[in-house]
């Protein structure tokens, strides 16, 4: 048990989460990161659908890792990836209706997910299974963190909601007599461009001074 | 005809792949410091949208749906069908590049090849399968024919051409700005993109 979960594996695991992170550091996984932001419910789904997915395709290549000829490396990775995002595009579609049609294409566009594609072809094609799997879930766990932080600070924002509950209470709008209103803005894409940078610069500015 | 001009002057502007959708993100962040080599990555993928969203078009229709020459639905084997069809174009045009143009094969080096997982083609295959649905009379998004096809590829891919180029170009320009260490590089690129999407929201009411 203790082979498991040693020192290696357990860094394999956490240093995406931070020092390693693939949105903010290795610059993967930008498109959806950005796009299904826009509430939090969405974003926390897509977080566990791609982190389901890393680490099933993950595991999966690194098994057939060695009979795999190069020459069709790619689309052999491709084939997998896509199968597994069909399976859980259709369970979403019959579990969480409501948020499969607000993530609409972005689910499927899970298999072209730059994460997926850079973790197959840096991590599971030289690893075993194990540190492949928990590989997966650490990439699949630090790109949630940033959707999910990107989801929060969207929705407050822009919607005065969290996960559908009224956190901005209704007596403060200007239209009942309040003083705040809505930052529209941050229910536009552009928004969350803007969002997600600033989440690089804190998070480099963090890590140049723990690294210091 | 006018449903043709009006689905790419709105897939140009006002669906724009980068400032609506964000796809094609990680190719376009990483090309986009000059702008040659960003207008010959942005020609290279129009010319596989080209190619993919029409055989897409038509493996949907007559395929894979109900109505289809194998008579049973099988969109559910979609993802991998068109995954399938957008690596073995990319591979075709890899070779076209390579036969008839090679200084920009060296320059685009691995990003020709990683047009196959570029989010953006993947996408506008996935978005025409959702646009079949429309009803051409009353959406301008509908597709109802190989020639939309046609007209949202094209005007798609320029999109995409003109978000890159444009950011190449600034990106050019800001190499001699003082930027904060932590914001250098992705931060200040994130940002310009954000301000570029800003501007490219007032196309959103337009009419054609």
């Amino acid at each position: 048990m203790s082979k498991l979960f040693s020192k290696e594996n357990r860094a394999v695991l956490t240093n995406p989460l931070n020092l390693d992170n693939p949105v903010t550091v290795q610059v993967l996984g930008i498109c959806s990161a950005l796009a299904v932001t826009s509430q939090l419910k969405p974003a926390l789904v897509m977080g566990l659908s791609v982190t389901v997915i890393t680490a099933f395709s993950n595991v999966i290549i690194s098994l057939i890792r060695k009979t795999i000829p190069n020459r069709i490396r790619i689309i052999v990775q491709l084939v997998v990836v896509a199968a597994l995002v069909t399976i859980v595009s259709n369970i979403l579609k019959a579990y969480v209706y409501d948020v499969s049609v607000q993530l609409s294409v972005y689910v499927g566009l899970i298999i072209t997910n730059c994460i997926l594609m850079g973790r197959l072809e840096a991590f599971a094609m030289q690893n075993g299974p194990w540190e492949s799997f928990l590989d997966g879930i650490g990439n699949g766990l630090g790109y949630a963190l940033v959707l999910v932080i990107v989801g929060f600070v969207r929705e407050l924002l822009g919607f005065g909601t969290l996960l559908g509950f009224e956190i901005i209470p209704q007596s403060a709008l200007l239209e009942y007599g309040g003083t705040y209103m809505h930052n529209g803005m941050m229910t536009m894409p552009a928004m969350a461009l803007i969002i997600v940078s600033l989440v690089i610069w804190a998070h480099r500015a963090y890590n140049k001074e723990g690294k210091k | 005809m006018e449903h043709f001009i009006s689905l790419f002057v709105r897939s140009i502007f006002v669906d724009n792949m980068i400032f609506a959708f964000f796809l094609g993100m990680c190719s376009y962040l990483a090309v986009s410091k000059t702008v040659k080599t960003s207008f010959g990555l942005g020609v290279a993928v129009t010319f596989v949208l080209l190619i993919t969203v029409p055989v897409d078009y038509l493996l949907q229709t007559k395929v894979l749906a109900a109505e289809g020459i194998l008579g049973v639905d099988l969109t559910f084997l979609s993802f991998i069908l068109f995954i399938a069809v957008i690596a073995g174009m990319v591979q075709l045009v890899e070779m076209v590049v390579e036969r008839f143009s090679p200084s920009l094969y060296a320059a685009l080096g691995i990003f020709l090849p990683l047009i196959a997982v570029n989010c953006a083609i993947m996408g506008a295959s996935l978005f025409m399968q959702q646009r079949i649905l429309l009803d051409p009379e009353t959406s301008s998004q509908a597709i109802g024919g190989v020639s939309d096809c046609i007209a949202y590829a094209l005007g798609s891919g320029i999109g995409w051409t003109l978000a890159i180029v444009g950011l190449a170009a600034i990106r050019e320009k800001m190499a001699y700005s003082d930027v904060p260490k932590p914001l250098q590089g992705l931060g200040i690129t994130f940002i310009t993109v954000g301000l570029m999407a800003m501007a490219f929201m007032c196309f959103s009411g337009l009419k054609i």
